[in-house]
């Protein structure tokens, strides 16, 4: 699991709330941070790519946090 | 508001053309018989049934002893793609492998995998579209794996235009670069709407898409291809199909097909700038995105995705100001999962709208929904805060 400067439990959520979790924070980390999105949601796996190319931030991937839930890493870059 | 419903769904049924509800009426008196028989009512079924055939092949350009009328278009996928696969599976060396692109409908998807033979897939682009480099990039991956077996590839699927954002395929480029591997093309978003290209083994097509009744499906198998039955035969009138034959649907959907081909070439460009006219305006919606290919598309679809919006408040919202329309997100599939097609292309699956257009569609209700749609989106984002 690679580190991130916020972590966001997301676990519960449907579509679209994790997306909308993540453009409520990425704004709390400083341009080049990262925030991690934790959700069970399927489309959070497409989602949130797109949410990166739509406002111009950084998808670095996805991997799992210790409960094996996913976890996608974006990195803020404006 | 408006007064009277929109059906904007035609992409998932389009309703009755008039052409196929006159003869449907027409020959439920005089097609009931058994078309295999011979005595008199028999032989006239079978009349009809021979009509139908020869008014679809006409349609289509096709031969008539290549139409095969099955119960839905998702059978004649199964039979047209199995039995592709079935032709070239048993003979040569190498482990039979289907091939078909990541935006096939789930009826191709579903086809493929239930064969428990390796099935791979062809990545598109960000507008739905199945490049012949990767095409071929997968048939070769195939044939001269890094790793393990080799395989052949028995069939690729790729289907003319997409049912879920609109792209269409130039399907007789990809036959020609798939040389001797046959493809099976399903057209049951196109038919009727586009003409049919070349380049096919076999076809799949769907009535109720075109105007025609639900329950008549068209199998197309090119004359010469390998094609076997994948499923147990029976004894009817054509031996790529089974079952009793709907003779009255068939030929109400010949009737449809025939009226819908000689009306489009008024109305595929009527629809074509109605739907441009959605895409302008789609787009000016903040974060509204809209997919698939802009000029290579069906006449008569489109589709967008609202950012930050929940795809199933939205179709009932729309629902609720009196406009039907389908919908690729998660929360609205009963899988919980979003529209394969949309992910594979990478654009946004939530808050995600598909608008088909009928051929009775008013333009005035089109650009009442786009009159309120700015608002709706607003609101609904308002609701979550944003």
């Amino acid at each position: 699991m690679s580190p991130a400067d916020l972590e966001l439990d997301c676990r519960e959520m449907l579509c679209p709330m994790p997306v909308i979790e993540l453009a409520r924070h990425v704004g709390d980390v400083a341009v080049g941070g990262t925030v991690a999105v934790v959700t069970r949601d399927a489309a959070a796996r497409v989602d949130v790519p797109a949410w990166c190319r739509m406002r111009g931030h950084e998808y670095v991937g996805e991997d799992a946090a210790d409960d094996g839930v996913p976890r996608h890493v974006v990195r803020r870059l404006a | 508001m408006s007064t009277t419903r929109a059906h904007l769904d035609a992409a998932s049924s389009e309703p009755l053309h008039p052409a196929a509800r006159e003869t449907l009426l027409a020959a439920l008196d005089h097609g009931w018989a058994d078309p295999r028989r011979l005595h008199h009512e028999g032989r006239r079924a079978r009349l009809l049934l021979d009509n139908a055939r020869e008014a679809v092949a006409e349609s289509l350009d096709v031969r008539p002893d290549e139409v095969t009328f099955t119960a839905s278009g998702t059978e004649a996928v199964h039979r047209g793609l199995l039995g592709l696969h079935r032709g070239r599976g048993t003979s040569g060396g190498g482990t039979p492998t289907l091939v078909h692109s990541a935006v096939e409908h789930s009826a191709v998807l579903h086809a493929a995998r239930w064969t428990g033979d390796p099935v791979r897939e062809v990545p598109v682009t960000r507008t739905g579209r199945v490049t012949g480099e990767a095409l071929s990039g997968v048939v070769d991956e195939v044939l001269r794996p890094a790793g393990g077996p080799t395989g052949r590839v028995t069939v690729a699927a790729v289907q003319h235009a997409n049912h879920e954002v609109g792209t269409v395929h130039d399907v007789a480029g990809l036959a020609d670069l798939l040389g001797d591997v046959p493809l099976f093309v399903d057209a049951c978003a196109s038919t009727g709407r586009l003409p049919l290209p070349r380049g096919w083994a076999a076809a799949a097509a769907s009535a109720h898409k075109w105007g025609g009744p639900a329950g008549v499906g068209l199998l197309l198998v090119r004359k010469g291809a390998r094609w076997r039955n994948p499923f147990p035969a029976d004894d009817r009138v054509d031996e790529r199909g089974t079952g009793f034959e709907n003779v009255p649907a068939a030929l109400a959907a010949a009737a449809a097909l025939q009226a819908v081909v000689a009306e489009r070439d008024t109305l595929g460009p009527a629809q074509a700038a109605l739907v441009d006219r959605v895409r302008a305006v789609a787009a000016t919606v903040p974060d509204v995105e809209v997919v698939g290919d802009p000029v290579d598309r069906l006449p008569h679809l489109v589709t967008f995705s609202c950012l930050y919006v929940d795809g199933e408040a939205l179709v009932t919202e729309l629902d609720r100001r009196g406009f039907g329309v389908a919908s690729g997100s998660a929360c609205t599939a009963s899988t919980l999962r979003p529209s394969h097609v949309l992910a594979a292309m990478g654009v946004l699956t939530h808050g995600n709208v598909r608008l088909s257009l009928a051929r009775d569609t008013d333009p005035g209700q089109v650009e009442e929904l786009l009159r309120v749609l700015p608002e709706v989106v607003a609101t609904l984002r308002g609701r979550v805060g944003l």
